[in-house]
C-alpha cells in the first residue's frame, strides 16, 4: 500500500505545477500508517471525551497532510505540535497523552514515541545553578519522544520572585522553539490555574497550538467507565450490582474530592476488596461465576452510602 | 607519529578516518543508545596516547531515547572548547564489561602539531625511549589557542 502511495508521490515529484492534477491516494497513505488502529483504540478503550477526539482526529490528518507534502516536497517546516490538556482531575489527561505519543510515532512526527511524565520537582532545581542541568536532563530523556509536564502551572510561582521555576521555563521554551523536530512538550493542568499560568507567561501561551479541555464525565460515562475496567480484570457486575454502582456514582459525584475516573476505579478497588472478604467469610463451595462477579452489598458496603444515611 | 598522515592522533574507533559528520555521529550514538549504554562526553587537551581519563562535560546520560539529546550537548561542549580533543564514550554497565564499549572523537584542534620522540639515556648504553606532544609544552588551557 505505502509503496503504491510513493510510486504516486514520485510521479508527482519532478514538476508540482504540471502534474498539479494527479489524484493522490490519501486512503492508501492513510492505511500505510495504521494510524486507524490507534483511533479505534482510542475509541474503544476512552469513553466520552467528544471533543478531544475530534482535535485528535483533527490533528492526525494535519499529520497525514503534512507527510503527503513533505513527500511532494511542498514544504519542509514541521507544524508546532505542543499542547496544553485542561482539565479536572481524572479526566484522562495522561491517558490521551500517552495515546498522542502514539499517535505522533506512527506519523513519523516523532521518532521514538515514549513519553517522559513529569511535575515541578523534576524540572525546578533547588538551589542557584540546580534548575538548568536538572531541566536539560529531563528535556534530553525526552527527546525522541513527548514530554508530559502534570500540574504546569506549579512552574510559576509569582508570589517568590526569586524562585528557580521561571528558569526551567525559559529553557523549556527555547527548546520548544529550537528542537521543535526532536520533541514534543504537553502541559496538563486544571483550567483556571492554566490560564493564570498563561497570563503570566504569554511566551508559553505562544507557542502552544493546541489548547484542549477534557470535560468532566456524565454519570452514564462514569458507568461505561467502570464496566470497561472491571471486563479488562476480568470482573463483572451482577445486574442488581450495576444498579448499585449507578447509584454510588451519583452520591459519589456529589462529595468533595471528586476525580472522574480515578474516583471509579478507587470505588472499584474497594468493592474488590469486600468482595474478596465475602467469599472469605462464606468459605463455603466456590464457583468460578463467584470469583468474577461482584454482588450490591460489595458496593453497597462502601463509606459513600453511610454518610448519606448519617446526614439523613 | 612519522606514518600518521597530519599528525592526527588516533585515539577509539573511526580515528584514522576523515572526521566524522553530525548525521554519522548520530548514528553511531543511536547504536550505543539501542544497545542500552550510557552515552557521555569528554574533552581534554592533553593528546598523550596514555592519557585515558579526560574530562566529563556535564553529567554523563542515562535513560536516554533519542541521539538527539546527545548531539546537543556535543555541540554545546563544541562551542565551549573549539579547540579541544572531544569524544563521546559508551559506557557498558552489564556484569563482566562495566566498562566503556565505544570511544569515538567527534571534535580535534585545527592544528595538532605532533609529537616528538624523547631518548633518556640511562646506564651503560641503555636508553629510554617516550613520546611527548608539542602542544604538551604549554600549560594547560593554552595549548591549542
Amino acid at each position: 500500500m505505502s509503496e503504491q502511495a510513493s510510486n504516486k508521490v514520485s510521479e508527482a515529484n519532478p514538476s508540482i505545477v504540471s502534474d498539479g492534477d494527479t489524484p493522490i491516494d490519501l486512503q492508501a497513505e492513510f492505511n500505510s500508517t495504521h494510524i486507524q488502529d490507534v483511533l479505534d483504540e482510542l475509541d474503544r478503550e476512552l469513553i466520552g471525551l467528544k471533543p478531544i477526539k475530534t482535535r485528535i482526529r483533527e490533528i492526525a490528518a494535519l499529520l497525514l497532510v503534512e507527510r503527503l507534502r513533505r513527500k511532494m516536497e511542498l514544504t519542509s517546516e514541521t507544524p508546532t505540535l505542543h499542547m496544553n490538556f485542561t482539565g479536572n482531575p481524572g479526566t484522562g489527561k495522561t491517558t490521551v497523552a500517552m495515546r498522542m505519543a502514539e499517535i505522533l510515532h506512527k506519523h513519523e512526527y516523532v521518532r521514538e514515541g515514549h513519553l517522559v511524565s513529569v511535575t515541578r520537582d523534576d524540572l525546578v532545581g533547588q538551589y542557584i545553578g540546580h534548575t538548568a542541568p536538572k531541566t536539560k536532563e529531563v528535556i534530553k530523556k525526552a527527546m525522541g519522544g513527548v514530554l508530559f509536564i502534570d500540574e504546569a502551572y506549579y512552574l510559576y510561582k509569582p508570589e517568590n520572585e526569586r524562585d528557580y521555576g521561571q528558569e526551567s521555563i525559559e529553557i523549556l521554551l527555547q527548546v520548544m522553539e529550537n528542537n521543535r523536530d526532536d520533541l514534543v512538550v504537553i502541559l496538563a493542568g486544571y483550567k483556571d490555574k492554566m490560564d493564570r499560568f498563561f497570563q503570566s507567561n504569554p511566551g508559553m501561551r505562544s507557542r502552544i497550538a493546541h489548547h484542549l479541555d477534557f470535560p468532566d464525565y456524565t454519570p452514564e460515562e462514569l458507568l461505561a467507565i467502570a464496566k470497561l475496567l472491571l471486563t479488562q480484570q476480568n470482573y463483572r457486575f451482577s445486574s442488581d450490582a450495576e444498579k448499585a454502582f449507578a447509584q454510588y456514582i451519583e452520591r459519589r459525584m456529589q462529595q468533595p474530592h471528586f476525580a472522574n475516573a480515578r474516583s471509579i476505579r478507587n470505588g472499584l478497588d474497594r468493592a474488590r476488596l469486600r468482595q474478596a472478604n465475602r467469599l472469605f467469610a462464606k468459605k463455603s463451595s466456590l464457583k468460578k461465576m463467584d470469583l468474577i462477579t461482584l454482588e450490591p452489598e460489595d458496593i453497597l458496603a462502601s463509606r459513600v452510602f453511610q454518610q448519606q444515611i448519617q446526614e439523613v | 607519529m612519522m606514518t600518521n598522515h597530519r599528525n592526527r592522533i588516533t585515539q577509539g574507533q573511526f580515528s584514522f578516518l576523515p572526521d566524522l559528520t553530525d548525521e554519522q555521529i548520530t548514528k553511531q550514538i543511536k547504536y550505543a543508545l539501542e544497545k542500552g549504554w550510557a552515552v557521555n562526553v569528554e574533552y581534554t587537551d592533553d593528546p598523550h596516547p596514555r592519557n585515558t581519563y579526560w574530562e566529563m562535560f556535564g553529567m554523563p546520560m542515562f535513560d536516554l531515547k533519542d541521539p538527539a539529546g546527545i548531539l546537543m550537548e556535543v555541540n554545546s561542549c563544541r562551542k565551549t572548547f573549539p579547540n579541544h580533543y572531544i569524544r563521546v564514550t559508551a559506557f557498558d554497565s552489564t556484569r563482566g564489561w562495566e566498562t566503556p564499549r565505544m570511544s569515538f572523537i567527534v571534535n580535534r584542534p585545527k592544528k595538532e602539531p605532533g609529537f616528538t620522540l624523547v631518548r633518556q639515556e640511562g646506564p651503560s648504553r641503555h636508553v629510554n625511549y617516550t613520546v611527548r606532544s608539542y602542544a604538551a609544552d604549554k600549560p594547560e588551557g593554552q595549548r591549542y589557542s
